[in-house]
């Protein structure tokens, strides 16, 4: 907040601080900049819809298995039952669950396109973000199509245990397949990506792309720091740090995402359309 | 994919086609398949304390009883050997596999030099290594998982924590060899998983098997570390849990008084069950264990979708489904 302003003149529902660098910024002018920042480019988190909108050709988007919705494979309570949770999360964010999938085209290239929502349970992998990536994958596999998913999330998904954790065994296998056919997967790591999406689907795509500042690490860092016992320097498990460490490919500033991915995806598109060295 | 059929099963399970009257194959009599078999059902914290009891036999506790020899293979050709993960050739009645595990110490001392178990990304490097070498030599491939979790700390981080064990899952799901996998202990989340994709996946009957630790889940959802228990039980982590879930296909009884009490008669539980699932295992058809492997993980989740067809049933052993879906 600059000096000398009193809080209540940036009503919210108008106005909003850059965590960077405390530009008061005006709502309809960030989202009309993409949840950039105006002054210093800090990305802000963009939920899946708008994501959607950014990346893929105008109108070429076409949602798929809309309606999948999470059972309760626990019978899952901690301080509510986990429907309600779920029905919770709903309501609140209009979206059945973590993630959107569906067909598209980015620079005239084929997809299938899977988009994790932070909103929904903070992005949490449970079965039906396994299921709808693992249907994204057999989908793109049978119509020859690439695959470009983009991550935003804390990981497995708790209430759903071990089930959760299986997710990531049977998006890889999907994800092993597709590899194998030789179709293109882009991976793009949004703000932020940890625990097991990082360990499973996020960290393997032909291209990883980071957007900038993003938050990527295996662990929690109260985990990490509480192991060492001391603090970790800044920007320790940023999207930098991961593209210095050689596990990124590149880091793409928001704006430049579609034109990005749709030159990689033109550039693999031959070999994955030539039948003859499919495996 | 090709659909199993008769003649195929004939040749999977050659003369036994005697299904019992539960509709399954004739099981391992050493085996747990169902929980009401359990005489007692330990409760989720015992299951907890009973896994990660420091007198409990580890990896190579296990490796030096269960197999006739032993070979250890060193390191991950990039970095360093992870003393986390242990692994090599060895020899079950004459035949050659390959053992991966991962190893706690029996003491402080040793707990120390093993990392308590939790494997650093070279670990699962190595052990990516010698799942190739499984691979392109046709030997079968078994695991031992046994550990708190992939380990956590910075160096973890900076080397590649995820993309290890993302590889590493990747690997195995798609290795063109038997796999049989042993939860002997803890498993803790992808840091286990990264040694768990395996065409039948069998754990100790104290074993537990883990999204996250009980306390790390007590901490979030309880924002406190002393419900662990609450969480141990809500999670289903153990045994009979994973078993009703399908995570794990079968138990190994331990000896009366748990694993710890007698090393040697769990090591021989654990030998007949490998003996048996391995050759049940080398008489499938390489496309068909593919396929089946595909399928185990692919049936995980249960879903609520209106209008669709009704969700498939929870995973069954590979060879269940082969007998369901042969008199289909």
């Amino acid at each position: 907040m600059p000096f000398g302003r009193k809080p209540n003149e940036f009503p919210s529902h108008l106005w909003t601080q850059c965590p960077s660098c405390n530009e008061m910024l005006f709502n309809k002018q960030l989202a009309r900049n993409l949840n950039v920042c105006t002054k210093c480019e800090h990305h802000f988190r963009l939920g899946a819809r708008e994501r959607i909108d950014l990346l893929v050709d105008k109108g070429s988007f076409h949602e798929h298995d809309a309606a999948l919705t999470s059972g309760d494979p626990l019978g899952f309570t901690d301080s509510k039952p986990y429907p309600e949770r779920i029905a919770a999360a709903q309501t609140k964010s209009g979206e059945k669950d973590a993630i959107i999938t569906g067909e598209a085209t980015i620079g005239d290239n084929p997809v299938i396109l899977a988009v994790m929502d932070f909103e929904f349970m903070g992005g949490s992998m449970g079965a039906v973000v396994g299921e709808k990536i693992t249907r994204a994958a057999e989908r793109a596999l049978a119509e020859r199509r690439a695959l470009v998913i983009v991550s935003a999330s804390g990981g497995a998904r708790m209430q759903e245990g071990t089930i959760a954790l299986m997710q990531m065994a049977k998006i890889l296998g999907a994800l092993a397949r597709l590899d194998q056919a030789r179709l293109p997967y882009v991976s793009v790591i949004t703000d932020p990506t940890t625990g097991g999406v990082l360990a499973s689907y996020a960290s393997l795509g032909d291209v990883i792309v980071a957007e900038p500042g993003a938050l990527v690490r295996f662990s929690g860092e109260r985990v990490t720091s509480g192991t060492v016992g001391e603090k970790l320097p800044t920007g320790f498990g940023r999207a930098e740090f991961l593209l210095e460490r050689g596990f990124i490919d590149q880091i793409v500033p928001r704006p430049q995402l579609r034109e990005r991915i749709g030159f990689f995806l033109t550039a693999f598109r031959a070999a994955s359309q030539d039948l003859r060295w499919s495996l | 994919m090709e659909p199993l059929t008769v003649s195929m099963l004939d040749r999977i399970t050659g003369t036994k086609r005697t299904v019992e009257g539960n509709g399954h194959l004739p099981v391992d009599a050493n085996l747990i398949t169902e929980p009401a078999q359990l005489a007692s059902r330990a409760t989720p914290w015992e299951a907890v304390q009973a896994a990660r009891n420091i007198q409990r036999p580890h990896t190579l506790d296990i490796i030096g009883r269960v197999f006739d020899r032993f070979h250890e293979l060193h390191g991950d050709r990039g970095f360093r050997d992870d003393p986390a993960i242990v692994g090599g050739i060895a020899d079950l009645d004459g035949r050659p596999v390959v053992v991966v595990g991962e190893q706690k110490g029996a003491s402080t001392e040793e707990n120390i030099a093993r990392n308590f178990g939790m494997p650093h990304p070279e670990g699962y490097r190595k052990a990516m290594r010698l799942y190739r070498l499984a691979e392109k030599f046709h030997l079968p491939l078994i695991t031992f998982i046994d550990t708190p979790g992939a380990y956590p700390g910075p160096e973890g981080e900076e080397r590649g924590q995820a993309e290890a064990i993302a590889q590493s899952i990747l690997l195995m799901a798609r290795l063109q060899t038997p796999i049989i996998v042993v939860i002997l202990g803890e498993g803790g989340s992808g840091g286990a998983l990264a040694l768990g994709v395996g065409d039948v996946v069998l754990a100790l009957q104290n074993a537990i098997y883990s999204v996250i630790s009980p306390e790390g889940c007590a901490a979030i959802l309880w924002r406190s570390p002393a419900e662990a228990e609450r969480a141990a039980k809500a999670m289903r982590i153990s045994g009979p849990d994973l078993l009703e879930l399908g995570v794990v296909d079968a138990l190994i009884p331990e000896p009366a008084g748990g694993a710890h009490t007698d090393h040697a008669a769990t090591a021989a539980a654990i030998r007949t069950a490998l003996a048996a699932q391995l050759a049940k295992l080398e008489r499938v058809p390489a496309a068909d264990l593919m396929s089946a492997r595909y399928e185990r993980f692919r049936a995980f989740g249960a879903l609520d979708e209106p209008g669709a067809a009704p969700p498939p049933p929870p995973p069954d052993s590979w060879w269940r489904r082969i007998v369901k879906r042969a008199s289909s």
